[in-house]
């Protein structure tokens, strides 16, 4: 169990102090926890400040409505109606969809792979790999995005070199019908890196002398990988995962670098965060954007909760 | 708890306020130029003209009680954005912006500019033309001064044209017969580019059918005409429809790197421009080195009723949150009020003037352009061409009907839709965007 879940830790340490302190508790406790406040509040005063009060204020604007013609009413949910009927917005959480679709298990798929073998190599090369793997993640998304742009170039990009080698032509990188799945690449060659990591840590933490138990039971290499190491480490994966979802669901950084070159492909509305974006800053209407960014909000949150509660034995919130 | 929350907010109460403080300060000590006289009233700028710098060092050398702080926030949409983000938080806007006559409504409808009627625009009008004027006016507010404007001429490779035996195009109909010929001669490039994000660029090419996308006067702001569908820009499509689907021009997307490449390299062998796109073109790498460039009128419908068109040009507007708003209204009538100032912009930002004293001057007129072998351009195409030109309506919400513009002949380049139905379309999208937004339409 100890090796299992860091979430699982933190509740037992502090189970038996709540048991003692139900009602506030002594004269003593009732200090400590001042303290224990005073040893917070930095954290508290950065996330009120960065965090709660921003929300409270987008909250607010998305209840009123600012129209360019007649200025701004107080509308109510009306915002919110509008959103979830706005084929824009829902065409967009669609396309986000099937990006986590595709996305989540690439990255996945990619990361589990190089984290299982780079465990069972104990060279020289396993460290240097590792590294080379990671290096994407140690780019800024903007630039491994601009990198990208002009690799897809037809003009700069090797694309139509390569494609000459074997005789075929050079697809268009940025058409309509393929800049889902270049986008799709850039985001698993810049974050399948960083979840390979993630896996690969935990991966070695786990005690070596149950491989031997499973050696001497007849185990091979791969029973091993798949049976043992692959459950053992689930939790990690469901972190990776739940990090996963939620960056996909706020798609932005890539499209918008792409969007550069390619604006018919990728237009204003290709994901809601972008369709948020381009409603406040190139359309001005800061309180139809806050109310889609809210939305967009709520339904991250639902979904990661959904997904946590769906996986709560893989990863350990609940045993 | 409760009071704990409470001070915690007061604190971020606190917070805020000296952040916010803390920018509006900062603006004003962070000027990219030197101010030379320091007790002078200061007025912030920004503005993303090429070689600027020397133009506002001569305004603070030949000024005494005003000084201008210049900062480049940004080219064309990014200044945009923040300015209109300024707007709403209602602090952090300079004194003075540089905008495109294209989206003065935009921001005036959003109370963000100063009318200069007030502040002596009256003074500098005779100073400009009619087309120009019209631009930077709204019924009888003037929220502008014009600075440069972009008539539209054709650039062309007369080496490319020449090798390949074709004549320079005067019409519409020379052009396409023109893009068949250098096709059926088997040429490595086309004609000419029709990119689908040209947007004013787009919207050049309707008008010179007679396309007037908008109707709309500051004086009745809820009210506005759009009229996108007309004959004129349906047969102006068509026409690229058909060249399109023929092969015959690529579609390739504006100001990328690749398109800016195809504009030197040789790729496109013509390339319809406003008068600051021999400024453009000059500063672009990967040229042929054996390139020959000459300018010629811009082509026509009916040559015996030629329309002259303007794409881009640009003004200098007072913002609603300057401070001494009579002295921002001096910067904005003066800063290219000069000789001296408008041969730094003509000489080294390839600016096309429409402060009259020099749009008509001998020096102007007579002007010789290393780029175009010594060509006078001026006198050869542009100053007619800006001549022509009439003046034109933008929509209150311009860059989005622009967006709407894009997808919609992007969607006919990739045979989705004829030119006619993406015409119609767009009509529809932008009545009831106009509506949503609270306009009666006209």
């Amino acid at each position: 169990m100890t090796t299992h879940s860091t979430l699982a830790a933190p509740p037992a340490a502090v189970g038996p102090a709540r048991l003692r302190t139900p009602h506030g508790g002594s004269k003593l406790e009732r200090r400590r926890q001042r303290w224990g406040w005073l040893f917070v509040s930095p954290f508290l005063l950065v996330f009120a400040l960065f965090l709660i009060f921003p929300l409270f204020y987008a909250f607010g604007m998305s209840l009123f409505t600012s129209t360019l013609a007649t200025g701004t009413k107080f509308t109510g949910i009306d915002n919110y109606v509008k959103a979830f009927t706005d084929p824009l917005f829902l065409e967009g959480l669609l396309r986000v969809a099937a990006f986590a679709i595709v996305m989540i298990p690439a990255q996945l798929i990619v990361a589990m792979a190089a984290a299982l073998v780079l465990d069972t190599l104990v060279t020289r090369l396993a460290s240097l790999s590792r590294l080379f793997i990671f290096a994407p993640y140690a780019i800024p998304v903007v630039i491994g995005a601009l990198m990208w742009s002009f690799l897809y170039s037809p003009r700069f990009g090797p694309g139509a070199t390569l494609f000459d080698l074997v005789g075929l032509p050079t697809p268009d990188f940025l058409a309509s019908d393929t800049v889902f799945a270049s986008l799709v690449n850039i985001v698993t060659w810049q974050w399948s890196g960083y979840y390979m990591v993630v896996i690969y840590a935990a991966l070695r933490s786990i005690d070596p002398s149950i491989y031997e138990a499973a050696r001497i039971d007849g185990a091979n290499g791969w029973q091993t990988a798949i049976r043992i190491k692959v459950p053992m480490i689930s939790s990690s994966v469901v972190m990776v995962i739940t990090f996963a979802l939620i960056g996909t669901l706020q798609f932005f950084t890539e499209p918008v670098v792409l969007r550069n070159i390619a604006q018919g492909a990728i237009d204003a509305a290709y994901t809601p965060n972008m369709y948020a974006y381009s409603l406040a800053f190139s359309y001005s209407q800061f309180n139809y954007a806050s109310a889609i960014a809210f939305s967009l909000g709520m339904l991250v949150f639902a979904g990661s909760f959904v997904f946590l509660f769906l996986t709560r034995k893989q990863s350990g919130l609940k045993s | 708890m409760k009071s704990k929350i409470l001070a915690a907010t007061g604190v971020v109460a606190v917070a805020a306020a000296a952040l916010t403080g803390c920018s509006t300060g900062e603006a004003e000590a962070s000027c990219t130029n030197e101010i030379r006289k320091p007790d002078a009233t200061q007025v912030s700028v920004w503005a993303w003209y090429p070689a600027f710098e020397d133009v506002v060092d001569l305004f603070n050398e030949s000024h005494d009680d005003v000084q201008i702080c210049w900062t480049n926030a940004g080219q064309g949409n990014d200044e945009y954005t923040k300015f209109s983000t300024a707007i709403e938080s209602g602090s952090g806007a300079p004194d003075v912006i540089m905008l495109e006559s294209e989206v003065l409504s935009s921001f005036s409808i959003r109370d963000a500019l100063v009318d200069l009627t007030e502040f002596g625009a009256d003074d500098v009008k005779g100073d400009y033309t009619e087309g120009a004027w019209k631009d930077v006016s709204s019924g009888d507010a003037v929220y502008a001064v014009p600075v440069d404007g972009g008539p539209m001429g054709m650039l062309y490779r007369k080496d490319i044209l020449d090798q390949y035996g074709i004549a320079v195009p005067t019409t519409w109909d020379e052009f396409a017969a023109a893009a068949q010929a250098l096709k059926d001669a088997g040429a490595p490039g086309v004609l000419a580019d029709f990119p689908t994000n040209g947007r004013a660029y787009n919207q050049a090419l309707f008008a010179q059918a007679g396309s007037v996308p908008f109707a709309y006067d500051n004086a009745e702001p809820t009210s506005i005409g759009i009229d996108v569908n007309d004959d004129g820009s349906k047969s102006v499509l068509a026409y690229w429809d058909q060249l399109v689907k023929d092969g015959l021009v690529a579609t390739d997307d504006a100001f990328t790197a690749d398109y800016n490449t195809k504009l030197v390299d040789g790729s496109y062998a013509i390339y319809v421009a406003a008068a600051w796109g021999p400024g453009y073109l000059g500063g672009l790498s990967d040229a042929d080195s054996d390139a020959e460039w000459k300018a010629a009128p811009v082509p026509q419908w009916d040559p015996a009723n030629p329309v002259q068109i303007n794409w881009g040009g640009s003004t200098f507007a007072v913002t609603s949150q300057a401070k001494d708003k009579e002295a921002a209204a001096v910067v904005a009538k003066e800063v290219f009020g000069t000789e001296e100032a408008w041969k730094l912009g003509i000489e080294k930002a390839a600016l096309f003037p429409l402060w009259k004293p020099i749009l008509e001057s001998d020096y102007f007129r007579d002007l010789e352009y290393p780029f175009f072998g010594g060509q006078q351009i001026n006198k050869d195409v542009f100053l007619d061409a800006a001549a022509g030109y009439t003046g034109f309506t933008f929509s209150p919400f311009q860059n989005y009907a622009y967006d709407q513009l894009t997808e919609e002949l992007y969607a006919m380049v990739q045979g989705e839709k004829t030119s006619d139905e993406a015409l119609d379309d767009l009509q529809g999208s932008l009545e009831q965007y106009a509506t949503e937004q609270g306009f009666t339409l006209q």
